[in-house]
């Protein structure tokens, strides 16, 4: 076992990341922290929804979710009942790029809670009844989900950016996808995305490298040596340019609007993150929060992000105003992409930005999980076991002039895929259609648009 | 700026969205009163250079006066607006600048504002928190957008989600007396009706040093909290004295309650009921540790009663459980609820739900239900202390709702020393239809549906 060790040096001065290598060649970044008595364990293996089979979307979120519903010669009951006699707390999920595993445990139980997880990943039983109890779980939420305003939006907009793309398909699945899927299926998917060369792992809390290094051992020992994933291809997001109107009997329009943006790994995402940051990041200092929201109260929540998937690179935002302002919100919302796009920001935002973006990073590392979750993404990212001490300085050397060149290029000529969902107004050029099981397309006039609300 | 709902009651349908009932233990925490009034908690977390700061306010809707809903909430979002020394936006560009975050809360029984920042920087936002205690400077050109933005708020929450429309109908129905049963965003007709007269009249009843809690958590001792406040906190004069917290109280329930609603966007039908339950403050003995204990047992994650049998054996609904809210300066909250499965229906369910609730009123729980239940609660005060954020709102929302740091402290042991018999009694006491109120969410008949649930 080695350990190579970088210094946390920003965020928390007194501790440092170390690189742990297991006898068996397995890698596990680990921050030791004896000071709470609580052990944070998280786990990703590379893959996630875009590695459902075209006809089965949310598999792999249905294989995820059915680790801890038996396993080895335990049953569902008790699996979870060995769990909860030692208040051991493990869960697993999955997103567009990963399966994720995530476990706290007070350190007396820490052989316990490894030799459980490790058996969840390495044997689960897929017992016919816990598959059927998840299927029906999961189906309600997607039911309960189906006419929400938000999710409608969001998944609309992922199927009209990401055509024929694995990321267009709902990584939940739909509730007839998730009816057919076979215990084959999911014992082909587990064996496909569950093994030792897709697994990044960070560990927190009141234990050793050596100790980290042989639990971890222990816990790949049951796994296949190599996945087995389909290769995803890296694509753009389609669709800018066009307004989808999804119609819904609401008083109020949600509206989820984005293009394409960088990659993870690309050479301008720190600008560009800085940029956003300045649009519509920044909680109450951005751009779109102050036009939108702050002067003329159309809206709540107003908000833009970068999103990179392993596949493709975004730019998201949303907004959620009453139906007879979509149309000035959004106009509002494209001026100032374009106003940022062709002038960049002032010298004093990029300042304050540059600010926030340094004082806050700490704020990621206060807590054992969060560091955990930190340690994978930074695996996960390829980012390098050295960026934590790196970050700030990289954010601290933007300069003005690549700033603008990432508006430039991550704004472009403003077009956005605009998705909204409700009875709005004032969109212009839309496609309207009717939201899914609902009677007809048709935009009707808003009721709370009337004359009671006097401004 | 957010509504903060313990009792759940916007999303009581998933077991992840059971309230923060945990208590914790943990660090040493240290706590003394200024000579204003303003009472000082300060939790150490020596982990990394930072520091959560909050004020909580012995203030929130239902503190309100009939018919002016909702100002709790709209003050809070006000309290951003700027006062005479920080114009508006001053305070929050300057935490931005700090790298810090910031937010703030409203709940029934108080309001919340918070600043996360490097240690360094402590006594700044200090010195704007105190400011903006009294010297808030409101004008109707900030005002009137702002009371849009609250009503887009309760668009976003109320409006869109069926469900949410159920959860305020049955709170409604629940408190027929007391203002827990007004949501705390307030009703839309009211909120419409809001000014900056409202606004200051609640804010100089309530904001002043003795109405207050100061909670700092994070890289910093006592002695150094205790400076920076008073030389920042403690300059602020006391101005009003907004005397006891008394509100109309419960009678005493005497008939079950059922509402329902029937909207073509429900999608997903489900079933819930809430009973009046005595809260940490009003329950008398050991009663509000039990109903934490009956909840865990009865409806907390896969290995609950209600979970196996609804969900494992019977295999008629694809989720149930329960959550109990007694973080409250008045009667609080005991609610349960289940997602149907296949065919059932949801009188299927409720028969299998009173089933259970009659076996634990009958035998109490199993001595290994009830040690696991005690393990877990246990557990979760110790996995608190993972969070200096956590702990500081564990503490400051029980303060603000009656506790002390002694309750907070000694909480983990009077869970262990729980008796079965006394999780029983909770049981047969609270767990009364006649105290209840029971909800179905269903969806309206006529409309075809492509994800139909059956």
């Amino acid at each position: 076992m080695t350990a190579a060790a970088t210094a946390l040096a920003t965020p928390a001065h007194t501790t440092q990341i170390d690189r742990v290598t297991t006898p068996r060649g397995a890698e596990a970044w680990l921050v030791e922290e004896t000071t709470v008595p609580v052990i944070a364990v998280e786990i990703a293996f590379r893959g996630g929804s875009a590695q459902d089979p075209e006809d089965r979307p949310g598999l792999v979120n249905l294989m995820a979710t059915l680790l801890d519903e038996g396993a080895g010669d335990m049953n569902a009951d008790i699996f979870q009942e060995t769990l909860e006699e030692k208040a051991i707390e493990l869960s697993f999920s999955s997103n567009r790029d990963a399966v994720t595993a995530s476990l706290r445990t007070l350190p007396e139980n820490l052989d316990e809670a490894f030799r459980l997880l490790g058996t969840a990943l390495a044997a689960p039983r897929f017992d016919h009844d816990a598959v059927e109890r998840m299927k029906s779980q999961l189906s309600a939420q997607i039911r309960r989900n189906a006419l929400d305003p938000d999710d409608l939006a969001g998944r609309t907009f992922f199927a009209e950016a990401f055509p024929g793309h694995a990321y267009g398909r709902p990584p939940r699945g739909t509730v007839e996808s998730l009816g057919a899927a076979t215990h084959d299926d999911l014992v082909a998917a587990h064996k496909r995305l569950i093994a030792r060369d897709n697994v990044v792992i960070g560990a927190v809390g009141a234990i050793s490298a050596e100790r980290l290094a042989n639990l971890v051992d222990g816990l790949l020992a049951g796994l296949p040596e190599k996945a087995g994933l389909t290769p995803v291809s890296t694509v753009a997001p389609e669709g800018a340019g066009r307004t989808e109107i999804v119609t819904l009997d609401v008083p109020q329009t949600a509206i989820v609007f984005g293009r394409p943006g960088p990659l993870r790994n690309a050479d301008d995402f720190i600008p560009a993150y800085v940029v956003n940051h300045i649009l519509g990041g920044g909680s109450f200092s951005s751009r779109l929060f102050n036009e939108v929201r702050e002067k003329r109260g159309l809206a709540y929540s107003v908000y833009s992000y970068l999103s990179p998937y392993d596949h493709a690179g975004l730019l998201l935002g949303g907004v959620a105003t009453r139906n007879d302002r979509a149309g000035q919100s959004i106009e509002l919302i494209r001026a100032e992409i374009r106003r940022i796009a062709e002038d960049g920001p002032t010298q004093k935002e990029l300042e304050s930005a540059k600010k926030y973006l340094v004082g806050s990073y700490a704020l990621r590392f206060d807590t054992s999980t969060k560091i955990a979750n930190q340690l994978v993404q930074l695996q996960l990212d390829d980012l390098g076991i050295d960026y934590v001490a790196k970050r700030n300085a990289l954010v601290q050397a933007v300069t003005m002039d690549e700033v603008k060149a990432a508006a430039r290029a991550l704004l472009g000529d403003g077009d956005l895929l605009v998705v909204a969902v409700g009875q709005p107004t004032g969109l212009d050029g839309a496609r309207v259609r009717p939201a899914p099981g609902t009677a007809e397309a048709k935009l009707v006039p808003d009721p709370t648009a009337a004359g009671s609300h006097a401004r | 700026m957010a509504i903060s709902t313990p009792a759940g009651a916007t999303a009581s349908l998933s077991p992840s969205s059971a309230p923060e009932t945990s208590r914790a233990t943990g660090p040493e925490v240290s706590t003394f009163t200024l000579d204003n009034g303003l009472e000082v908690v300060v939790i150490p977390d020596r982990r990394s250079p930072v520091v959560t700061h909050m004020i909580w306010y012995k203030a929130g809707s239902a503190d309100e006066t009939p018919g002016v809903s909702g100002i709790a909430h709209f003050l809070e979002h006000l309290m951003f607006k700027g006062t005479e020394k920080n114009p508006e936006g001053a305070f929050s560009h300057a935490v931005a600048e700090l790298g810090g975050q910031e937010n703030a809360f409203t709940s029934y029984d108080y309001t919340s504002y918070f600043q996360r920042v490097a240690r360094e920087h402590l006594k700044t936002v200090m010195d704007f928190e105190a400011d903006r205690m009294t010297g808030l400077r409101l004008t109707d050109e900030v005002v009137n957008p702002e009371r849009d933005v609250v009503l887009e708020e309760r668009r976003s929450r109320v409006d869109g989600d069926p469900s949410s429309q159920l959860g305020e109908a049955i709170a409604a129905s629940l408190y027929v007396n007391h203002p827990y049963g007004t949501p705390i965003i307030g009703w839309e007709h009211e909120i419409e009706k809001l000014d900056r007269h409202d606004a200051i009249a609640f804010y100089e009843r309530f904001y002043t040093p003795n109405n207050a809690i100061l909670v700092v958590a994070g890289d910093v001792s006592p002695q150094e909290v205790r400076e920076a406040a008073q030389a920042t906190y403690g300059k602020v004069a006391r101005r009003a004295d907004p005397g006891s917290r008394a509100r109309p109280r419960e009678p005493e329930p005497r008939a079950a309650r059922r509402v329902a609603l029937s909207d073509p966007r429900v999608t997903q039908p489900s079933v819930q009921r809430s009973y009046l339950a005595p809260s940490y403050e009003t329950a008398k003995g050991e009663r509000a540790y039990a109903l934490d204990l009956l909840a865990q047992i009865l409806g907390g994650g896969t290995t609950s009663t209600l979970y196996k049998a609804l969900v494992v054996e019977k295999g008629i609904a694809a989720n149930a459980g329960a959550w109990y809210q007694g973080d409250a300066l008045d009667d609080g909250r005991f609610a349960i609820y289940a997602t149907p499965r296949g065919g059932a229906t949801l009188a299927e369910l409720e028969i299998a739900i009173d089933k259970e609730i009659a076996r634990i009123a009958a035998d109490g729980p199993a001595a290994a239900e009830l040690e696991r239940a005690k393990t877990r609660l246990v557990a979760d005060t110790i996995y608190a202390q993972d969070s200096q954020a956590t702990l500081a709102r564990i503490y400051g929302a029980s303060l603000a709702t009656g506790g002390t740091v002694a309750e907070v402290q000694e909480w983990p042991d009077r869970i262990r020393a729980v008796t079965a018999d006394a999780v029983r009694d909770a049981a047969r006491e609270t767990l009364d239809k006649r105290r209840s109120v029971t909800g179905e969410l269903l969806t309206a008949p006529g409309g075809e549906r492509a994800s139909a649930a059956r």
